[in-house]
């Protein structure tokens, strides 16, 4: 693989590389004809972004096409030594002309190079390791809102919460509006943590999409990394969202760069033991009968069949199966991510989140899978 | 017990701002005790502050376009509250370009100051954010524990160096040491010294000139007939002096110290319309 960035791009390349920073250790690069993709994921794997460059995006790309039947090369490099070579925006604004980037198969190295100033060249030589596809499994096509707004609105909103908050939810209320609020855990914190909150008028999202009364709580840290990326490149931002549990999907579109943030949101089930928002603000009307059912099927299911969670697998990286919500296997599998959540070791705050789900090792269409199960795709190395 | 109050002159927002980013310095958690007229921000002296203690006061009329306040009974119209005061801090932090701010004592699931901000938006209704910063009520038979402190009886009283050159001073022997010692005279010289196993740095202010305090009976009697060389000293925790220089924002209009020596310091911080008082106690 090949490929040159030039002038502007760099910075924008730069910009890409900080916000995948926010979310995971490791970058993933995938080279494909349709354009260079950057990925991350978290620990938790609970987020997820992707950075498609169109070939447009480049002053020279060379995916270095693939001999036909066999995949195309894919690697991972640590992303500190990542963001190293772009750590400072300014000065790659001022000084970096072009960037190259060069895959030495051979030498077992990615070449960053960067083209300075007063002919001085910078060259780094990375070490990569070869992996599977990274791949978060989801449709944006099957989410039932959809928000889309000046990257600038969400940004100002934003700001009103501590830079360290952890998780916010964002709401529908009456009238259109958009509420955004921090989450606050459980009851006993309730009384001693400041809440904020905020509305946003329809009429400053480009178009509002949602069904009345849906509320989701995500990480607001990974996408506060994207938004200061949409905010600097000044793009429209789309909020794709569904159920609570149902992950939500940022996108950024642009003629050359596709931008994919997905993260986990808090399933309803864990939220609706929170007593109902009190204190004046109108809150969403909860549909209190669907969590009387939810909860009762779950009461049951976790009496009777207590012994298979256990049997779901180690506790390690791995992921429950998913299966389609039913109303039978929901309150099953929630029971097993119980299981599973509390075994994971050294997760963040946000073990409470379902963990998103993962395209398969084998290529699409793979035996042996059922459609509607998916499995994670680890590293090569997570083999032990 | 109602309280409600509002500004809306944005040079009183960042003043009043201003205050409670200072009062978040000094400590975690302190007491608001609203009256008709004024507000005091109090932290009395117990083990847990290390023994300091403090008493802000700020004329409401200075800072609320609206403030009206009905306490816990006629006779006694006044309310106490227990809060945290870097989350009021936080709420005002964004508030810079605010159209109005108000602040309302609500109780929903539990007491709350509801601070609602009302900043510009580029849609046809203002955007608000609203902040729940949860209180407690203190009742009112332990109100007697937030008085007044008295002025102690000083040796030395005397004006402080300009705060920013004592800041940094202060600060730099913060790395060397835990305990400061302050000394002065009534001539109007000061001492910064700290001393350690390897090394001791004392640094000297002097031309400080010392308050003029209109001698009453009876008061200010070990200042008077004192010898105008002798240093009255007392040891502190650094930290806590640290902490005062660096929560003041704006140079006082009067900075000034009373020290009783080896028992406590006594800072007076003025400004037109606050006045801050700390009491540092000196250490064994």
């Amino acid at each position: 693989m090949k490929c040159v960035i030039a002038g502007g791009n760099v910075k924008v390349l730069g910009r890409a590389v900080h916000s995948l920073s926010r979310i995971g250790d490791e970058l993933y690069l995938e080279p494909t004809e349709k354009g260079l993709s950057l990925r991350a994921v978290n620990s938790s794997r609970s987020a997820f972004a992707s950075f498609l460059f169109a070939p447009l995006f480049f002053q020279l790309y060379e995916p270095g096409g693939p001999a036909p039947d066999t995949e195309h090369f894919r690697c991972k490099v640590h992303m500190k030594s990542f963001l190293g070579v772009f750590r400072s925006l300014p000065s790659l604004e001022k000084s970096v002309g072009k960037c190259l980037i060069l895959l030495k198969h051979r030498a077992s190295r990615l070449v960053l190079q960067l083209h300075c100033k007063y002919g001085v060249t910078k060259t780094h030589n990375l070490a990569f390791q070869e992996c599977e596809r990274l791949q978060a499994v989801f449709d944006t096509q099957s989410c039932s809102s959809r928000l889309c707004a000046p990257a600038r609105v969400l940004a100002d909103a934003v700001v009103h919460f501590p830079p360290t908050l952890a998780e916010v939810t964002l709401g529908t209320g009456p009238g259109g509006k958009i509420s955004l609020r921090n989450y606050v855990e459980d009851e006993a914190e309730l009384s001693k943590t400041m809440v904020t909150e905020l509305w946003l008028a329809e009429d400053e999202f480009q178009s509002v999409t949602v069904s009345p009364g849906s509320r989701i709580t995500f990480c607001l840290k990974e996408f506060r990394g994207l938004l200061t990326f949409a905010e600097a490149s000044n793009l429209l931002l789309t909020i794709h969202f569904d159920e609570p549990g149902r992950p939500v999907v940022f996108t950024l579109d642009d003629t050359v760069l596709e931008v994919h943030l997905v993260l986990a949101t808090l399933s309803d089930l864990e939220s609706s033991s929170l007593p109902p928002p009190t204190n004046g603000v109108s809150h969403l009307p909860t549909p209190a009968d669907d969590f009387a059912d939810d909860l009762e099927s779950y009461m049951v299911a976790l009496e009777s069949s207590a012994c298979e969670g256990a049997s779901g697998g180690p506790p390690s990286p791995t992921f429950p199966l998913r299966t389609p919500r039913t109303a039978q296997s929901d309150p099953e599998e929630q029971e097993e991510e119980e299981d599973e959540d509390g075994a994971v070791p050294g997760t963040p705050p946000h073990k409470k989140f379902r963990s998103l789900f993962f395209g398969s090792v084998l290529t699409p269409g793979g035996p042996g899978l059922a459609p509607t199960q998916e499995v994670l795709a680890e590293d090569s190395d997570g083999e032990c | 017990m109602r309280f409600r109050a509002k500004i809306v002159d944005l040079a009183c927002l960042n003043n009043f701002s201003r205050v409670i980013n200072t009062i978040s310095k000094l400590t975690k958690t302190c007491t608001l005790r609203l009256t008709v007229c004024k507000l005091y921000f109090i932290l009395s002296d117990k083990v847990a502050n290390g023994g300091a203690s403090m008493w802000c006061e700020l004329c409401q009329g200075n800072f609320f376009d609206e403030f009206q306040m009905e306490g816990v009974a006629a006779e006694h119209n006044e309310i106490y509250l227990e809060l945290v005061p870097e989350n009021l801090s936080r709420a005002l932090k964004t508030a810079h370009s605010a159209k109005a701010v108000k602040i309302k004592l609500t109780n929903k699931h539990c007491p709350c100051l509801r601070v609602a901000v009302e900043l510009p938006s580029l849609s046809s209704s203002s955007r608000i954010v609203t902040h729940d910063i949860p209180v407690g009520v203190i009742p009112r038979r332990i109100w007697n524990d937030f008085r007044e402190p008295t002025m102690p009886d000083f040796d030395v009283s005397i004006y402080l160096p300009v705060l920013k050159i004592m800041k940094s001073v202060v600060e730099r022997m913060k790395n060397l040491s835990n305990f400061i010692v302050i000394e002065a005279n009534l001539s109007g010289e000061m001492n910064l010294k700290i001393e350690t196993d390897l090394v001791s740095v004392t640094t000297h202010f002097k031309d400080l000139g010392n308050p003029p305090w209109a001698s009453e009976e009876g008061c200010q009697s070990s200042a008077q007939g004192r010898n105008l060389e002798s240093m009255a000293e007392a040891c502190i925790d650094i930290k806590k002096l640290q902490q005062l220089l660096a929560g003041q924002q704006v140079n006082p209009t009067k900075a000034l110290c009373n020290i009783v020596s080896k028992r406590i310091v006594h800072f007076i911080l003025l400004h037109e319309d606050v006045s801050l008082q700390y009491f540092i106690p000196a250490l064994a």
